[in-house]
């Protein structure tokens, strides 16, 4: 399952992230690494970009960018 | 006694509190410029402590060493090749294990470190305690608890650099170093091997950091050992790419994505031994806060609601400072007028520098302002959630949210809103916003459109400039896409920001925030204007001797000896109505003497010299003289053509005369809507080109700027003024 498939409220764990480049090594050095939980606080007023949280801290992403992280264990309830 | 002299660089996470660490150290002896060669701003400060000088150099803020981005090859490079003799390491102790991961990697480097946990206050609200006992033994690092925010640690920190500088670490470090596993740790062995054989230790750089780097593929450190002599670097990048081949088939995966896994994997172990989590369930004051200032419902129009705040502040409360310069200035260009010889040293003091520097001083407390909002919306942390909210609209145009402030600022004046691009991190996201930002209307601009619209268009004068600064969003967007797609290709700077915590911003910090970019207003502007305005001034001004079409001195005395019989024989309001008349004749006739001298000038040469440019969009040579000498600053357009249509030099855009004379002069509707457009286009005034060239640190950029912007200025004009009489208007 895609990150960007995640609701508001939900986690999961990072299996993957995709893409290539400067882009996957910034999200792999912000955190994003195999078995992560990754929290979605929430969606900006206009659908995009998405605030998650990780690792005990906030950080945001387009909904496009989160379409390249492979999650799974996709369950309800917060931080 | 003399002192000895250390330089220290700050290393840290953006967000960490790095630079209020600066401010703590340095107090206000700070230094703001570029690091060589690119637009990162550097900061330097010089402090005298316990008999030492400490050169204090802030480091840009970055997560990572990679070579991927400017900001962290500035910090490597720095630190590899300028040598500190301390690199300290802020980490933001509420968030250890991210940080942790810059940290880890200044260990590896040749160079001695401190760790200073910042902001432990905070970490142990949220229920973490850090053992920095344990943290410093495990990484064999001292270790500085810190809380910037209320100047503590900072003695100690003192001590410790001074101390750790004196002391004899061997470097590189054999022992504690960051563990990448048993296959990847083969993998550095054998290339370091190889390394050692063929050029022993003579790499400035210890062998085994250059080993991880070349398995990382990190593309300057191989530029580097690929200029190694004779063949020795074509061998070592050979097997750094045999090692890599192996890496890749046993993990299945890129090897520097696999060694961020470790790495990271590294820490965890460390954060697992020195972190106790007490569980507590505090209210996260933050994560509240923004339950409103991110809110689906809330968020845009409290936004909304900020920004208009900022300008509200920054025009009304700045108008009166502003009122006063003006006045100033008056005051000062009287009392030259009136202390010099006349002559043309006066008109040059009063006339070009004190009125063209004058022009752009008043804007300096509109521009402290605006760059106080900006520091208070960056330190509070407001900055990166309004990046969170706007970056859906500005993706449109293929930039990222936070440039969203500098084209809003644009309407107030381009000048500070292209300097608040430094707020991007992506230098092409950052030429892109300099590139469209004078195509946002700003307020310099407006004077031009009243004197227009207001003359031709009556009723509809406020359509005909909303239109206007609509047509500029309009190109702004149209711009931004076809250069993203064109000029600015590649790949879209990833998004991934962080939102950090919102803090209360201290006032020092804050003051030195606004301070160190208004200065650079201050100096920059005053310099380039000062030169542009007696440029200016002088092609207005010479040839000194003109052959007038007749003689005005002689006319003049013919209308004083014309009025002089019958007014010394009226009374009372005769008299007075006579006087009136021939003050008003005696003040046309000056006003078209001096019209003469400008046509005859250098300037009024040039503009007929150009006047086949400008023709077929409408223009006249007066037009044309007019929006060059509008290139030092807009608004003296209006002021111009007061001048070239003889109603004097005080003209304003409400002057009744002024609108008299330009609608007798041929110019209809359309002409004047093409020639507003032509204003809000073309090229960008003095300042903004100056700190075109200062931002974006590149000659030929400005270049472009410029060129592009007076031809899509020229095209837009002839397709509203051609185009508008081919359907018949005008």
């Amino acid at each position: 399952m895609k990150l960007s498939e995640l609701k508001e409220g939900q986690r999961a764990n990072v299996v993957r992230v995709g893409g290539q480049g400067a882009f996957r090594q910034r999200l792999l050095e912000m955190g994003f690494l195999r078995g992560t939980e990754v929290y979605v606080e929430k969606y900006a007023p206009l659908k995009d970009p998405i605030e998650l949280i990780l690792k005990g801290y906030h950080v945001s992403l387009r909904v496009e960018e989160a379409s390249r992280v492979e999650v799974q264990g996709v369950r309800n309830g917060g931080v | 006694m003399s002192s000895k002299f250390l330089t220290v660089a700050l290393a840290g996470n953006p967000n960490s509190g790095k630079s209020t660490i600066f401010n703590n150290l340095t107090g206000t002896r700070q230094k703001t410029g570029n690091w060589p060669g690119v637009t990162v701003e550097k900061k330097e400060g010089r402090v005298k402590t316990n008999g030492y000088t400490l050169t204090i150099v802030d480091l840009p803020g970055t997560y990572s060493l990679t070579a991927y981005s400017i900001e962290e090859i500035v910090a490597r490079n720095f630190i590899l090749d300028e040598k500190p003799d301390v690199v300290v390491a802020i980490i933001d102790a509420s968030n250890l294990e991210r940080n942790l991961y810059l940290a880890t990697q200044l260990r590896e480097l040749d160079t001695k470190v401190i760790y200073v946990l910042n902001m432990a206050d905070i970490a142990s609200d949220r229920g973490v305690r850090i053992d920095g006992e344990k943290l410093s033994e495990l990484l064999d690092v001292p270790v500085v608890f810190a809380v910037g925010n209320a100047n503590q640690g900072t003695e100690e920190l003192f001590r410790a650099i001074i101390s750790v500088a004196e002391s004899h670490v061997e470097l590189p470090r054999t022992t504690r170093r960051v563990y990448y596993g048993q296959d990847i740790e083969r993998a550095i062995a054998d290339l370091s091997a190889v390394i050692k054989q063929r050029v022993g230790d003579s790499l400035p750089f210890n062998v085994r950091w250059i080993a991880v780097k070349l398995l990382e593929n990190d593309k300057i450190v191989k530029e580097r050992v690929a200029r190694l002599e004779g063949d020795h670097g074509q061998v070592i990048l050979r097997e750094a790419e045999k090692n890599r081949r192996k890496v890749r088939e046993f993990f299945d995966d890129e090897p520097e994505i696999v060694m961020t896994d470790q790495r990271y994997g590294f820490i965890a172990g460390i954060v697992k031994e020195v972190v106790k989590t007490v569980s507590t369930h505090r209210v996260d004051v933050s994560r509240q806060v923004d339950q409103i200032l991110t809110n689906r419902v809330l968020g845009l129009p409290v936004f909304v609601f900020f920004i208009w705040a900022m300008f509200q502040l920054t025009f009304t409360l700045g108008s009166y400072p502003m009122d006063w310069i003006d006045s100033g200035v008056g005051w000062i260009s009287e009392a030259a007028a009136m202390l010099l010889p006349q002559g043309m040293f006066r008109d040059l003091m009063v006339d070009g520098v004190i009125a063209g520097v004058g022009s752009i001083a008043v804007f300096f407390p509109n521009i402290l302002i605006l760059f106080f909002c900006i520091a208070i919306f960056e330190d509070t942390g407001y900055m990166a959630r309004a990046a969170f909210l706007m970056d859906k609209v500005m993706h449109l145009i293929g930039l990222h949210g936070k440039s969203f402030i500098p084209m809003l600022m644009g309407f107030g004046c381009n000048v500070p809103a292209i300097m608040a691009t430094r707020t991007l991190e992506s230098k092409k996201d950052r030429i892109l916003t300099i590139l469209i930002n004078p195509l946002i209307s700003c307020s310099a601009r407006l004077p031009v459109y009243i004197l227009l619209a207001g003359t031709f268009f009556g009723a509809g004068a406020g359509n005909a400039i909303f239109s206007i600064y609509a047509l500029g969003i309009v190109l702004a967007i149209a711009m931004g896409r076809l250069f993203r797609s064109t000029l600015l290709k590649g790949e879209v700077a990833p998004f991934v920001m962080e939102l950090p915590p919102y803090r209360v911003p201290m006032i020092k910090g804050l003051m030195i925030h606004m301070w160190d970019r208004s200065k650079i207003f201050l100096k920059k502007m005053g310099g380039i204007i000062l030169v542009g305005s007696v440029v200016i001034w002088f092609l207005s001004a010479f040839p000194r001797q003109i052959e007038y079409s007749r003689d005005y001195a002689l006319d003049q005395a013919a209308l004083m000896s014309r009025y002089s019989m019958p007014m010394a024989e009226a009374q009372g309001g005769d008299l007075e109505r006579l006087a009136e008349s021939r003050d008003l004749a005696l003040s046309s006739l000056s006003a078209e003497m001096a019209r003469e001298r400008v046509e005859k000038s250098y300037l009024g040469r040039l503009g007929k010299l150009l006047e086949p440019v400008f023709a077929p969009i409408g223009m006249d040579w007066r037009g044309s003289v007019a929006v060059i000498s509008g290139f030092v600053a807009k608004e003296i357009v209006v002021s111009t053509m007061g001048v070239l249509y003889a109603v004097g030099d005080d003209a304003d855009e409400k002057n009744e005369a002024l609108r008299r004379a330009l609608k007798s002069s041929g110019m209809t509707s359309l002409s004047a809507y093409a020639m507003m457009a032509f204003v809000l286009i073309y090229i960008p005034c003095l300042a903004t080109v100056s700190v075109i060239r200062r931002e974006t640190n590149s000659r030929k950029w400005t270049a472009f700027s410029v060129t592009y912007s007076f031809v899509l200025a020229w095209i837009v004009a002839f397709v509203i003024f051609q185009g508008g009489r081919l359907i018949g208007l005008g």
